[in-house]
C-alpha cells in the first residue's frame, strides 16, 4: 500500500514551515514539498525590520532556514521537488511531482507568489541580458550606467532609490501620474538628482540587439511613444500567486489567488490556502505564519473525524 | 568532489579541464545565490564526473565582466573550454542536472 502522510504542504517558506512546524508538534506525519530551498520570498530579501523579536531585524535567508530546522526538530520532512499537478477529487488527495506521486489525508498550499512579468514578447530571452526583476541583486553591475525601473508601488520606489546610489541615471516609468507607494519614498525620490520620472507610461517594447539598450514607452494620455536609452531595466510591478500547477483544482480568483479567508479553507475539504497565494488584505512574514498555524488547527479539527 | 574556488589565477583549471564544468556566479549578500548554494554543493558531491567551481564576482568582476554576467546567480555550464549554456536566476537541481546533460 502506498504511504499517506497527513499533511503534505506544498511549498517551503514562512507560511509553508510555520504549518509544519504546528503540525509535527502536534504529531501530524507532515511533509514539505520545496522547489529549491526555505525561505521562499522572504529568503530573497536582505534585512526583515517588521517580524517581531529581532530588535536589529534579521536576514530573510536565515529565517528561513532557522524556521525550517524549527520544523525539522519535531520530524517534519521536506522533499526537494517542484508539484507539476494536484489530484483533490478524492478523500485522499494526490501531489504530483516530476518524478513520483505523493498521498496525503490533507494539502496545505503555500506556493506563495513569484515577481509579475511585463508580458513582452521578448521579455523572456532577455532575462540577465539587461532585463532584471531584483534591483537588490543586480544593482551593482549598472554602477556608472543608466537603469529604468517599471513600476509605482513600494517596491519600484524602493528599487528606485536604491539604484539612484548606484548608477549614473534612473528613469522611472510608471502608468500612473503619481506614486502609489507609501511617502517615505516620495521627497527622496523628488530630491534624487538623477531620477527621472516618466508618468502615464508604460514599456511597450524592449530595444535590444544581444542585451537590451532601451525601452520604448507609450504614454497612454496622449498615446505618443518614446525611446528611451538604457543599459538595463528593472520590473518592480508586484506578484504573481503561483497556483497555475492547480489547473483550478480549487476556486481561484481573476487574479490568480486562492479564494480561502482567514480560516484559510479553501472549497475542498481538507485543503488550506496559506500565505501570500491566499487572497488577503496584508501579504507579510507575519501575517503569513499566523496562516500556517490557523490552517493546522482545522487540519486537526479535519482530521479527528476523518475515515478512509 | 568538493567545490572549486575561481580566481583570476587558477581558471585555467576550468578552461583546460576535460570534465564538463558547472561555474556558480554568486556574492554572499545575494538571497537566490544563497538559496542554490547548497544544491551546487550537493551536486559536486553526487556528480563526481563535472567540475562544480564557484565565482565570487566581488572578488573577481574581470571574470564575471568575460562571462557578460549582470545578474547573479548565474550558471554557466563549460565542455572543452567552451560555454556551453548560461542560466540567470536560482534554479531547481532538475534543471541545472538538465543543463549539464543537454
Amino acid at each position: 500500500m502506498e504511504y499517506i502522510y497527513d499533511m503534505i504542504i506544498i511549498g517551503g517558506g514562512p507560511a509553508g514551515y510555520t504549518a509544519a512546524l504546528y503540525a509535527s508538534r502536534a504529531g501530524l506525519d507532515t511533509l514539505v514539498v520545496e522547489r529549491m530551498s526555505a525561505g521562499g520570498q522572504m529568503a530573497l530579501t536582505g534585512d526583515i525590520d517588521n517580524y517581531p523579536g529581532f530588535d536589529e531585524g534579521v536576514d530573510g535567508f536565515t529565517l528561513g532556514m532557522k524556521m525550517q530546522q524549527g520544523a525539522e526538530r519535531f520530524g517534519a520532512r521536506t522533499k526537494y521537488a517542484e508539484v507539476t499537478g494536484i489530484d483533490l477529487v478524492n478523500k485522499i488527495k494526490r501531489v504530483k511531482t516530476s518524478s513520483e506521486e505523493l498521498l496525503a489525508k490533507t494539502v496545505v498550499i503555500a506556493t506563495g507568489a513569484n515577481p509579475r512579468e511585463l508580458g513582452i514578447s521578448n521579455e523572456q530571452r532577455l532575462i540577465g541580458r539587461g532585463v532584471h526583476y531584483c534591483a537588490h541583486c543586480d544593482g551593482r553591475f549598472y554602477k556608472d550606467k543608466t537603469v529604468v525601473v517599471v513600476g509605482g508601488g513600494n517596491s519600484a520606489a524602493a528599487d528606485a532609490l536604491y539604484l539612484s546610489r548606484l548608477v549614473k541615471k534612473v528613469y522611472l516609468v510608471h502608468r500612473r501620474d503619481t506614486l502609489k507607494a507609501t511617502k517615505i519614498y516620495h521627497e527622496p525620490l523628488l530630491q534624487a538628482e538623477n531620477v527621472e520620472f516618466v508618468w502615464n507610461s508604460v514599456v511597450e517594447e524592449f530595444i535590444a540587439d544581444d542585451r537590451v539598450v532601451g525601452v520604448k514607452v507609450k504614454n497612454v494620455v496622449d498615446e505618443k511613444l518614446r525611446e528611451i536609452a538604457c543599459d538595463g531595466v528593472f520590473i518592480s510591478i508586484g506578484r504573481m500567486p503561483v497556483t497555475s500547477f492547480l489547473n483550478n483544482a480549487v476556486e481561484i480568483d481573476k487574479n490568480g489567488y486562492i479564494v480561502a479567508d482567514e480560516s484559510t479553507k479553501t472549497n475542498i475539504d481538507g485543503v488550506y490556502a496559506v500565505g501570500d497565494v491566499r487572497t488577503k488584505a496584508l501579504r507579510q512574514v507575519v501575517t503569513a505564519v499566523a496562516d500556517g498555524a490557523v490552517a493546522v488547527h482545522y487540519a486537526e479539527e479535519y482530521l479527528a473525524h476523518f475515515s478512509d | 568532489m568538493s567545490v572549486l574556488k575561481v580566481t583570476q589565477n587558477n581558471f585555467h583549471e576550468v578552461k583546460n579541464s576535460e570534465k564538463t564544468v558547472l561555474l556558480d556566479f554568486y556574492a554572499d549578500w545575494c538571497g537566490p545565490c544563497r538559496m542554490i548554494s547548497p544544491i551546487v554543493d550537493e551536486i559536486a558531491e553526487e556528480y563526481p564526473q563535472y567540475l562544480v567551481a564557484k565565482i565570487n564576482v566581488d572578488d573577481e568582476p574581470e571574470l564575471a565582466e568575460s562571462f557578460s554576467v549582470t545578474t547573479i546567480p548565474t550558471l554557466v555550464v563549460m565542455k572543452g573550454g567552451n560555454v556551453f549554456s548560461q542560466s540567470s536566476g536560482a534554479r531547481p537541481k532538475e534543471q541545472i542536472l538538465d543543463m549539464l546533460e543537454g
